[in-house]
């Protein structure tokens, strides 16, 4: 095989994981302030995916533009999760959260499920079919427009928890609970609000993944654990670490569907799963936990 | 051993330990094949979630990956009867090897690089992921194209070959709980099961005692991978057909995890009162949908995942404790 066929999928699979770690991103800063696993990761990004595919098909509405109204309603939808439902298991064993945040997943498919049915939806925009040619590359468009929605999504999240009152307050709750405590932060609004902005990540990354991909409620449980996959490669709670972790299974995935089979895919990502949890639990751009 | 079995247990709680067990062992002959159905699949849950209950309700490792041990134990049997016309029984006997040191090796890998708590349960996603992906791709078993057991129809029980009428499986199934919860029952009593208790609440303090945590997690790990093989035993001589998608998916995993939780972690009876809660509950659902003709696939899993959620919230502890100091039994915890 010519080497520019693998050029090309290395590029189609880095755009990809930008778009898979903005994703993950979200998961990743859920878990870092408020230390709560989000099992239901993936089936927030389905759902996210048909609010696109539904403004598309019924008001002609593109996904790219709907992203900040679709991560407005996710905001929404995870600030109140978070203050109705998982706000007081935070103090409870690992197990009863996991297992919470199963059933709220196991709920959201199920009603995707029946409310869209099992087959693919997908969106056909006037730019489905574009691509630039870079040399000898060629890159599709919907893949270049993505990925940079979502690095400009990321960027924003960086100014906001680095330069902002709310950013910086929600750091403190995630160094030291009691400290935040004490000065008299609204931890229980900060962690909500937290679990909304971890949502609206998801909104933002389903809103442009339906331009990559047809969604079915399937996807759900399958982006839940390509999520895990990612933050726990890049490092739990690092923001950095959750793009470069997208980065890198989104470009083994492509790498892996071309080398051997579309289906063993996903074998590749846990593979480099187990590889990081044996041997850098913390991840590649995590702390290492006291 | 006796003696031990019944220590701890009031008079009016083994009273209705009997009644309950004559009345189940009498129960097929006064219902039709559907119900008989219904409650093997209730013992099916009761004894998959007791086999998980030993690592997370006694040593405390939450998995989630336990279809991957259904589904060794499955396709190591049914290879067995299809290729080389070895029986079910001979099958468990290499089922429970093969799911054991698999457990050991994933076991191993986690308790050594210290691996634990959600990182922990997301491994067991990932090599049961791997199973999945992997027997996708195995021939010889069928590959993603599935893999059958000859079927015919069945006028008497061939109980060494596991082929027959639905009352046969019902006997097995209950043998095979009965067994579980006996065994559960001395583990949880003896002194490794004191071990994995101390782990389980915590681990640092019990390291402290002199407890070698790593053997005895290792040790809950393998037991209650070789149980959940002869889940899959079962599973496979009961449906006679496999398929990767179906066998190691996740919600297969997610699924027998539910009836121990509802009925109640680390406790002997939760996963049996789990099963029947579910199963009941579940089948009832099914046949009310049916009848008011909204009989959507989804709408019983949202089911569960409601049912779930109302016990993890109102009783997180689950039903059985909450129950049983209701009808004034004691079952130390």
């Amino acid at each position: 095989m010519p080497i520019d066929i693998y050029l090309n999928v290395a590029v189609s699979g880095l755009l990809t994981g930008l778009v898979y770690g903005l994703m993950a991103l979200g998961l990743s800063v859920i878990f870092g302030v408020v230390r709560v696993v989000n099992f239901a990761h993936g089936e927030m990004m389905t759902i996210a995916m048909y609010l696109a595919v539904l403004a598309f098909s019924v008001l002609g509405l593109d996904p790219l533009v709907m992203m900040v109204p679709i991560a407005a309603v996710l905001f929404v939808f995870g600030y109140a999760l978070q203050a109705g439902l998982i706000g007081p298991f935070i103090n409870k064993p690992e197990h009863m959260q996991f297992i919470l945040l199963v059933a709220v997943a196991v709920i959201l498919v199920n009603v995707q499920l029946i409310v869209f049915g099992p087959d693919a939806r997908g969106v056909q925009t006037a730019y489905s079919y574009d691509s630039f040619a870079v040399g000898k590359l060629i890159i599709d468009a919907t893949k270049v427009y993505a990925a940079l929605a979502a690095l400009t999504v990321s960027a924003a999240l960086f100014v906001f928890f680095r330069f902002t009152e709310v950013g910086k307050a929600i750091r403190a709750c995630a160094d030291n609970y009691t400290g935040a405590l004490v000065v008299g932060l609204d931890v229980r609004r900060l962690y909500a609000l937290t679990f909304g902005i971890g949502a609206a990540c998801v909104g933002a990354a389903g809103a442009m993944m339906v331009v990559i991909i047809d969604v079915t409620p399937s996807l759900g449980p399958a982006y839940t654990l390509l999520a895990f996959v990612i933050v726990i490669t890049g490092g739990l709670g690092s923001m950095p670490g959750a793009l470069l972790g997208g980065v890198l299974i989104g470009m083994t995935e492509a790498m892996a569907g071309l080398l051997f089979s579309p289906s063993a895919k996903t074998m590749f990502a846990f593979a480099i799963l187990v590889l990081v949890l044996l041997f850098r639990p913390q991840g590649i751009m995590g702390k290492r936990a006291a | 051993m006796i003696a031990r079995l019944i220590e701890g247990t009031s008079r009016r709680g083994l009273v209705l330990l009997a009644l309950l067990l004559a009345f189940l062992i009498l129960i097929p002959f006064f219902v039709n094949d559907y119900l008989i159905t219904v409650l093997i699949l209730i013992f099916y849950f009761a004894f998959v979630g007791q086999a998980w209950n030993i690592m997370m309700g006694f040593a405390g490792q939450l998995s989630l990956g336990h279809a991957l041990y259904v589904g060794l134990g499955a396709y190591t049997s049914a290879a067995l009867y299809v290729h080389f016309g070895v029986g079910p029984w001979i099958g468990m006997l290499a089922a429970i090897p093969v799911a054991g040191a698999l457990g050991a090796v994933i076991g191993f890998l986690a308790f050594r690089f210290g691996v634990s708590g959600v990182y922990f349960a997301i491994l067991t996603i990932a090599f049961c992921e791997f199973a999945r992906v992997g027997f996708d791709h195995f021939r010889w078993v069928g590959g993603s194209a599935g893999f059958f057991l000859p079927v015919a129809q069945y006028s008497v029980n061939d109980l060494w070959n596991l082929r027959g009428k639905p009352s046969m499986f019902y006997y097995v199934i209950l043998g095979f709980t009965v067994a579980a919860f006996i065994i559960c029952h001395l583990l949880l009593r003896s002194r490794m099961g004191y071990f994995w208790q101390a782990i389980r609440e915590d681990e640092p303090a019990a390291r402290a005692l002199g407890i070698n945590a790593f053997r005895y997690k290792m040790i809950a790990v393998v037991i209650s991978a070789g149980m959940t093989s002869l889940a899959g035993v079962f599973f496979a001589f009961f449906y006679n057909n496999l398929f990767p998608e179906q066998v190691f998916h996740i919600s297969r995993s997610i699924e027998m995890i539910l009836a121990p939780i509802i009925g109640g972690v680390g406790t002997l009876f939760g996963p049996i009162l789990g099963a029947v809660i579910l199963t009941g509950l579940s089948e009832t659902m099914h046949e009310i949908l049916h009848l008011l003709g909204v009989d959507v696939p989804g709408a019983k899993a949202v089911f569960y995942g409601i049912c779930l959620l109302v016990v993890i919230v109102a009783l997180p502890d689950g039903v059985w404790p909450w129950l049983s100091r209701r009808l004034g039994l004691s079952e130390r915890k």
